[in-house]
């Protein structure tokens, strides 16, 4: 990882020169100020920095669900911004599982109805699905409880059951925003011994926006944000 | 397909919003279905309408008879094959409710004129011979349950007291369009019955030409006989007189299209509201939805398919209430809406305006999920 320039193939996420303004009506709100990073594969990089300092925008380029104002952003051998709409959505599909403070699940769905969503995006058969479901849901330890809903899991279950849905589609890169914010400290604690897990085990390249100290400690490397601006 | 569970997912979840949505909307074809069957009713008698035959009635109106001795006048006119009369009855069976078409007929020529009433060569000759026989169509047996030899007793209206007459004979109708909640009966048990001055007066002629070409001329030569006479005529294909038959009620089509208009447009504003509330509700969820990788057009379709069902469903049902219905209860209001059968064109219209519907209910909000931005939708900026 570094947070200067690079060789951009040679890393998983480039980001060069990024820039990122917010309009509030006649107002321009500078939100990133040419930021630039590199993260290599399977590193475990975490994102601090004060409320408003531009940790969840960061978080959102590079996951592909928002644009920035200029620059230019690659992750994953991609251009973000040469790719149209519908072929950013199947690349986020292939390339990137998304984990969030509140879970975001989706209530009238089960467990394994909320892990199975990214695979419907995907040509497998209802089998193939089941078995991934099943082995994801495994894999965050909540075996047999595939058919609860999210109103009849925990905090902590919850955060399980979005972390399975991340790494159902065996993705690229994890984004995580802020995964523990909503926790108590031993959920918190065993959501991050998780998000370890998937990384050293399964060489998943994870980002983690976090307030926490503690939790950033679990990362190979902390960056800091302020007014827009990264630093180690 | 393997998106409908997650579609049939928020439906099942949220049980009030859809059975409300689905009820209102299955109200509005039902009534839709009833409406337009208002009018395919009034426009059956059009359609069994032979060119062939001519109605003569009194010039003024239809509520003043005319001698029976234009008879034989009337089948002096070159081009007229066959003459026969009727006077309408107007009574019930049982109860007021009851109320269906009675014709006091001429019975001997009735079926020269009326091929499509079909009875058995023995009812018809039973029926022919005994003055206080009367038959039915099949529809109406079935309605009350009656049986050959039946005494059907029937209270007069127009001409008052018991009127007991037994069934010999059920017709079919030839044709779906034809009458088969009547029934008919000899006129001279009407007549004789009546006092000296009610007595020899009939309500219509029916004339059968031999050609449709004929009709005008026929129609012409009729008036022009009567023209100076105390009850002068107004002579008129079948088609003719049922059309104006029908606008005697008023501009029927006009009115029902308007109410039918109306009831669905209010459905349509009710339906597009509960979509982009449910919608609106789901703003993070289908953001999400895109976040995992769900395409702008993928999430468009998820919504309208929503509103789809909703809609197919609420078709489904008031269409298909509607039919049953109907058929089961044959209703004719008193008889002025004989036939009163919902068709399966109309519920295919009803089905082809639910999905209407359900797509015009469903693309703004369809519309509105695709193009929701992902990151302003999730959460603010941290």
């Amino acid at each position: 990882m570094t947070d200067g320039r690079g060789n951009g193939d040679a890393y998983l996420i480039s980001l060069r020169d990024v820039h990122k303004e917010y309009r509030r009506d006649a107002f321009v709100v500078p939100v990133l100020a040419g930021i630039e990073l590199d993260v290599a594969p399977g590193e475990f990089l975490a994102l601090m920095g004060p409320s408003g300092s531009g940790k969840s925008t960061l978080l959102n380029l590079i996951g592909g669900i928002d644009h920035p104002t200029k620059g230019e952003i690659r992750v994953a051998g991609e251009s973000l911004g040469t790719l149209s709409p519908s072929r950013l959505a199947a690349w986020r599909a292939r390339h990137v599982g998304f984990i969030f403070q509140l879970y975001n699940l989706i209530p009238v769905l089960t467990a394994f109805r909320n892990v199975e969503l990214p695979l419907l995006l995907t040509r497998l058969g209802a089998a193939e699905r089941r078995k991934r479901v099943e082995l994801a849901l495994g894999l965050v330890g909540l075996e047999g409880r595939e058919g609860h809903y999210p109103r009849q899991l925990s905090g902590g279950e919850e955060q399980r059951v979005a972390i399975a849905r991340a790494v159902v589609a065996d993705p690229t890169l994890l984004v995580a925003d802020e995964p523990t914010g909503d926790l108590d400290s031993k959920n918190a604690e065993e959501i991050l011994v998780l998000l370890q897990r998937l990384n050293q085990e399964l060489k998943k390249t994870i980002l983690m926006v976090t307030h926490d100290p503690h939790a950033a400690e679990r990362a190979h490397k902390i960056l800091y944000l302020d007014k827009g601006v990264l630093r180690s | 397909m393997k998106h409908l569970g997650y579609v049939l997912s928020h439906l099942w979840h949220s049980k009030r919003r859809t059975f409300l949505t689905v009820s209102s909307i299955a109200v509005a074809l039902f009534l839709f279905c009833t409406l337009r069957t208002v009018m395919t009713s009034l426009d059956a008698g059009l359609r069994a309408s032979d060119d062939t035959r001519l109605v003569v009635r009194h010039a003024a109106s239809l509520v003043f008879p005319l001698p029976l001795a234009y008879r034989d006048r009337l089948a002096q006119v070159p081009g007229v094959v066959q003459v026969g009369y009727g006077n309408w009855f107007g009574g019930y069976y049982q109860e007021k409710k009851n109320q269906f078409t009675q014709f006091a007929v001429d019975a001997p020529t009735l079926f020269d004129l009326y091929p499509e009433i079909v009875l058995g060569p023995a009812e018809r000759e039973v029926f022919l011979r005994e003055r206080t026989a009367c038959i039915a169509g099949q529809a109406l047996v079935d309605k009350y349950g009656w049986r050959m030899g039946d005494v059907i007793p029937i209270t007069g209206t127009i001409y008052p007291g018991e009127w007991p007459l037994t069934l010999r004979g059920i017709y079919r109708a030839s044709t779906p369009d034809a009458n088969e909640d009547a029934i008919f009966f000899h006129w001279e048990l009407v007549n004789e019955a009546m006092p000296e001055g009610r007595k020899n007066l009939v309500g219509i002629y029916w004339l059968k030409v031999s050609s449709p070409s004929d009709a005008p001329r026929v129609s012409a030569a009729v008036d022009a006989i009567y023209e100076n006479s105390p009850q002068p005529t107004k002579t008129e294909t079948e088609k003719a007189f049922q059309a104006g038959f029908i606008q005697m009620i008023g501009n029927v089509s006009f009115l029902l299209s308007i109410l039918g208009s109306a009831i669905i447009f209010a459905i349509l504003l009710v339906t597009v509201n509960t979509m982009m509330m449910a919608a609106r509700e789901r703003t993070t969820e289908i953001a999400v939805l895109k976040t995992l990788g769900f395409s702008d057009g993928l999430v468009l379709r998820l919504v309208a398919t929503e509103a789809m069902l909703l809609s197919i469903a609420g078709g489904v049902i008031g269409c298909g209430l509607a039919f049953g219905i109907f058929r089961k209860v044959n209703f004719t209001a008193g008889g002025m809406f004989p036939n009163f059968r919902v068709l399966p064109e109309t519920v295919g219209l009803g089905l082809l305006l639910a999905l209407m519907m359900g797509l015009l209910s469903g693309l703004a909000p369809a519309i509105g999920a695709a193009r929701l931005p992902i990151a302003s939708s999730l959460r603010k900026v941290a």
